[in-house]
């Protein structure tokens, strides 16, 4: 398989990475380069193989719903970029 | 002093030959004299070291000292630690000093009492094998500066190889452990997943990512390790076990130690030189009373195509919280939301970085997931049923680290997929969530070579056991570089 420009230019826009035409080609051979390598998963006959998505065989660990943490809300906002009233700053979205 | 074990360090210390601060100052003047050169690390800040070192020596004339306490650590940039800038080697945190502390730093400095130099360069979020996508520049191998000191731990590798720090902190997701000590000489281990706990270490590939130690023998990566595993339940992955002493085993005899040979690592693909040192070294192992089986990993020339999936899946899930919103760079012109994300990214994250979220991206969309996806995790539980079936055969399997030695600055740095195959012998670790080690055992040339020792699941005392018996008996691991006296 190999992915076209398009393609790219889709998946770049998916992931929210602005890229120029120019990178856009230039990513477009360097992935299709990696996707030969990956491709080679295709010649084998995994059927009744379980995925493994995990390393080690358990279960999540739940606990119980109480408050473990104190608020340190203002030191997490300091390092933000925008902050007004403890609320975080984004340009308008709502006209 | 800079030559000496944790060990000998932590005796000075408790006999008051040295204070944590005049040991920390010693390092702290290394540093300045050889970081210009090495770029080893990122950030240093003399005032916070001496300040916990003046802690340290406080603990240690208290009566309290641990075993560890008042020697002074290099802590790879991905762990959060309070007060600290923590860049993860991007432009996208370059603004970023962590509100608080991961546990892994937590751990060292709050409960063992080690004093942090500073934090070390790295590729960009852990991606890269050579440090060379490190925002902060490429850290020089201490054994030939015109080389790489492997990646993406390379400023932690460099910098005890160097002798600018007696230990550090290192993260693996695919070989970033295991891979730079092998280039610059040091041993370094990535324990079972689930092992070292996760919380403030900043996430590349969640079900992958794991933290180790990087020292110059495996006697002081027991110690370290020591100080760094045990259950979190801040990290939903951390392993509820009974804690261990990593070093209850290093004197255990190897008598009867069956090492197992994977023929796919003895094959085509691996320079001479580094074969010929793995060699000399099984050779070693078995004068201690060790004998080798040849055991085989037939779906392990796979691991690369589906690390390449999975990771990369992993990474642009997990990268999407760089935003600009809560944390971090900003880009500083755009005209609404949508734009103020994309060119925050555009800007932020450098050129390997952006490739494996397009990779993860595309892998997680609609109509590639089970060709892509799913396939390379059902090709993951092939590599681990490959591993349960060697180690029916044998206690430990071994092999080279890196299919070669140091590569030179820019000599891979254009072409992926050649860089994404110098882990080609260490990523199957990953996959199937074992401990690996890596070792010196030899030169080529006047370039260090590693030897990869993996375990089965919990197998890390014995490994650091099979690593502590052959420096016993040879002497690679304390070749240090010229040129840094």
């Amino acid at each position: 398989m190999s992915l076209t420009l398009e393609q790219v230019q889709r998946i770049a826009h998916l992931a929210r990475i602005e890229v120029s035409e120019s990178e856009a080609r230039t990513t477009q051979g360097q992935l299709n380069g990696i996707f030969q390598l990956i491709e080679q998963m295709q010649a084998v006959d995994t059927r009744g193989v379980e995925p493994m998505a995990h390393a080690q065989d358990v279960s999540q660990r739940l606990r119980e719903d109480r408050v473990t943490e104190s608020d340190r809300r203002e030191a997490y906002q300091a390092v933000a970029p925008e902050t007004e009233a403890s609320l975080y700053l984004v340009p308008k979205v709502i006209e | 002093m800079i030559e000496k074990s944790l060990k000998e360090l932590s005796q000075a210390l408790a006999a008051k030959k040295i204070s944590s601060v005049e040991l920390t100052q010693l390092y702290l003047d290394r540093i300045s004299r050889f970081n210009p050169q090495l770029n080893a690390f990122i950030t240093v800040n003399g005032d916070k070291s001496l300040a916990a070192a003046r802690a340290a020596d406080q603990r240690i004339a208290r009566g309290e000292a641990g075993p560890l306490t008042g020697i002074p650590v290099a802590q790879k940039d991905i762990f959060c630690a309070e007060g600290w800038l923590t860049t993860c080697g991007s432009k996208m945190l370059s603004n970023f000093v962590s509100p608080y502390d991961a546990t892994v730093i937590e751990r060292m400095e709050r409960g063992a009492g080690l004093v942090s130099l500073g934090k070390t360069n790295m590729d960009e979020f852990a991606m890269g094998s050579s440090n060379e996508t490190s925002f902060y520049g490429p850290v020089r191998n201490p054994w030939d500066p015109e080389r790489v000191p492997g990646g993406s731990s390379g400023g932690s590798a460099a910098a005890v190889a160097a002798r600018l720090a007696p230990v550090a902190s290192g993260t693996d997701t695919g070989g970033s452990i295991r891979q730079p000590a092998s280039l610059c000489n040091l041993t370094g281990l990535k324990p079972t997943y689930g092992v070292v706990s996760r919380y403030g270490m900043i996430a590349f590939a969640s079900s992958l990512d794991q933290a180790g130690p990087m020292a110059r023998s495996a006697e002081d990566c027991a110690l370290l390790l020591n100080t760094m595993a045990g259950f979190d339940e801040r990290d939903s992955t951390s392993l509820d076990r009974p804690s261990e002493d990593y070093t209850r085993d290093l004197e255990r005899p190897l008598e009867g130690l069956r090492i197992g040979l994977p023929k796919e690592f003895f094959g085509d693909g691996c320079d001479p030189e580094v074969m010929a040192a793995v060699r000399a070294a099984i050779a070693e192992y078995e004068k201690l009373g060790a004998r080798t089986v040849e055991v085989s990993l037939p779906n392990s020339h796979l691991s690369v195509a589906a690390y390449y999936v999975i990771a990369p899946a992993e990474a642009s899930s997990n990268l999407s919280r760089f935003d600009g919103v809560r944390y971090g760079y900003r880009a500083p012109e755009y005209t609404d939301l949508a734009d103020m994300y994309s060119k925050t990214r555009a800007q932020g994250f450098g050129a390997e970085v952006k490739r494996r979220i397009l990779i993860g991206a595309y892998v997680l969309s609609h109509g590639y997931y089970d060709a892509y996806y799913l396939q390379a995790q059902r090709i993951r539980r092939l590599i681990a049923d490959d591993f349960a079936a060697a180690f029916k055969e044998c206690d430990v399997i071994l092999g080279p680290t890196s299919p070669g030695t140091a590569f030179k600055l820019g000599e891979k740095a254009a072409d992926p997929v050649q860089m994404y195959l110098s882990d080609i012998y260490t990523i199957a670790v990953n996959l199937a969530g074992l401990p690996g080690m890596s070792l010196p055992c030899g030169f080529a040339g006047s370039l260090p070579v590693g030897l990869q020792l993996i375990g089965n699941y919990f197998a890390e005392a014995r490994l650091l056991n099979v690593a502590h018996r052959y420096q016993q008996a040879t002497d690679w691991h304390r070749r240090a570089p010229a040129g840094l006296e």
